[in-house]
């Protein structure tokens, strides 16, 4: 029993995390129709933007400090937010017009270039993160261990989880977002300059990844290049697990994809960990392609 | 108030506009009518912004808004309730009507135009948090009119105002619209099929055929004209 609830404690940490990186996936898709498969590198990025900005913050904040760590945490935010927009502006949205397969091999395209570029400029080795945020004795409750970091994960995806619920629902620009996800033109001819939303889209999604990317470094201390391949895929399953366009599908699919994740390593064999989304990708396209909380997409006629 | 001036607008190589011309005196109700295809949307659409025109002019309030994009254009107070009202199913009412105020900052001119709009159509207030895709064809009209009034527009553009409802709500979507004219001196242009009902309620007229301008006059006149009579008024 202790044991199990060990795990689910494990899982949960995970699971926030991919729910960050699927927030992004599935709102871009909710605006755009068309999956962001560069979406997973942003995340790395917001890792790296951390690694680099932490011995710059260190020389006026003590690191490891919660101020220090907060700082870094918003500014690489800021940083990949901005990057979102850029990737946007320069990659996709030329092709708006364009067949959405055009657009999704462009992610792809871009992804490769993120992954290729980081390892040119960061190089391809593995580099330790540095400790930004203090580490408090493990707690022993129930005779549970948890981590410190592992609440902090906890914490700052459900302060998140509830930014994003609050802009989305109860902001001028959430609302237009909404507008834009069910009828871009209709939503054009209540004076919406679409452009500006899915900037707004991008810079979201993309703040959320970063925001997970520090969540990881912190947790799993070691950053390479290529670490957003394998979460961004797995996010990406918990996005359609959950019904891509659906925003509380997403957190969802992403809870339930790490908790699984983690009890399958634990139980069976650490072997099939990186399998067992996959194999909940191909079960949910076969029993139920709309996702958990999806709605049948009803064709436009 | 509008004066389209030769605009050609089309979809790749084909044509759906070969220079049309008209226009639409300010505090009146013009009504453009033809058949399925003749280019009665593309012509709303393309003065909206929605598509861009490949020559001609659209001169607003004596302004060329030809090729804006459609925000820039409902800014100068031009309103378009599309085909098939394109209510957002996904927002409730209350957030629809906050949707076609979009453009305005003044909270206290948002609730006045709320008000007004619950006055005109106080089915929408009865139903005002609930999600819209759940409203019946009717109400969904409703609420795109509503919608659109909510910015206060000084044009407004209806496309089929009358497509899908029972005879019925047609004539009150009708009644609707003279009384928003009259009582808002708005001025409008009314695409409709129905073209009976769209020129007993208009002051002039126009007749699309593919693509081009066949007819136009004052609306009693077109009602008499034989040609319209035996093809769009059933003889």
């Amino acid at each position: 029993m202790t044991e199990l609830l060990q795990q689910l404690i494990n899982g949960l940490a995970l699971g926030s995390i991919l729910a960050l990186i699927a927030l992004g996936y599935t709102m871009v898709y909710g605006i755009l129709r068309f999956i962001n498969f560069a979406h997973g590198d942003v995340f790395m990025l917001g890792a790296f933007a951390g690694f680099y900005l932490a011995p710059k913050i260190a020389t006026f904040v003590p690191l490891p400090s919660v101020a220090g760590a907060l700082i870094i945490f918003g500014l690489s935010m800021v940083i990949c937010a901005a990057l979102g927009v850029l990737i946007e502006r320069l990659a996709y949205k030329p092709l708006r017009k364009r067949p959405k397969l055009t657009v999704l091999i462009t992610a792809i395209g871009v992804s490769l270039f993120l992954e290729y570029a980081g390892q040119f400029f960061f190089g391809a080795s593995n580099k330790k993160f540095p400790d930004i945020l203090p580490t408090w004795p493990v707690t022993k409750v129930l005779s549970l261990s948890v981590n410190s970091n592992q609440l902090i994960v906890l914490a700052v995806t459900l302060l998140l989880l509830l930014g994003l619920r609050f802009i989305v629902m109860k902001t001028r620009m959430g609302r237009a977002m909404r507008a834009v996800s069910f009828n871009p033109e209709a939503a054009a001819l209540m004076g919406v300059n679409t452009d500006v939303v899915i900037s707004f889209t991008f810079a979201l999604g993309s703040a959320l990844a970063a925001a997970a990317g520090i969540l990881y470094a912190i947790n799993y201390p070691s950053i390479d290049p290529l670490m957003g391949i394998m979460p961004g895929l797995k996010a990406f399953v918990a996005a359609v697990l959950g019904g891509i366009g659906n925003l509380p599908g997403a957190a969802l699919g992403g809870i339930i994809i790490g908790v699984t994740e983690t009890l399958v390593s634990g139980y069976i064999s650490s072997t099939y960990r990186d399998a067992i989304a996959f194999a909940i990708l191909i079960v949910i396209l076969l029993v139920k392609p709309s996702g958990l909380l999806g709605k049948k997409e009803v064709e436009k006629v | 108030m509008l004066e389209i001036k030769n605009l050609t607008v089309g979809y790749g190589a084909i044509n759906a506009l070969h220079g049309i011309s008209l226009s639409v005196a300010p505090g009146s109700i013009v009504t453009l009518i033809g058949s399925n295809g003749a280019g009665k949307t593309t012509t709303l659409k393309t003065v909206s912004g929605l598509l861009k025109p490949k020559s001609g002019e659209i001169l607003y309030e004596g302004k060329n808004i030809a090729g804006l994009p459609p925000h820039e254009i409902v800014r100068r107070g031009l309103a378009h309730v599309p085909e098939g009202r394109m209510v957002f199913a996904n927002l409730s009412v209350l957030e629809n009507l906050e949707m076609g105020a979009y453009l305005v900052r003044d909270k206290k001119q948002i609730r006045a135009e709320m008000d007004a709009v619950f006055a005109a159509f106080p089915r929408l207030q009865e139903r005002v948090q609930q999600i819209s895709g759940t409203l019946s064809g009717g109400e969904q009209q409703m609420l795109a009119i509503g919608r659109a009034l909510m910015g206060r527009p000084k044009f407004l553009m209806l496309d089929e105002p009358s497509l899908g409802l029972a005879p019925l709500l047609v004539a009150a979507i009708f009644a609707k619209i003279v009384e928003i004219n009259r009582a808002r001196g708005l001025t409008i242009l009314l695409v409709e099929q129905n073209a009976n009902r769209a020129l007993e309620i208009s002051h002039a007229g126009y007749v699309l055929e593919t693509g081009r301008i066949t007819l136009s006059g004052d609306s009693p006149s077109l009602r008499q004209n034989p040609q319209v009579r035996s093809a769009y008024l059933g003889g």
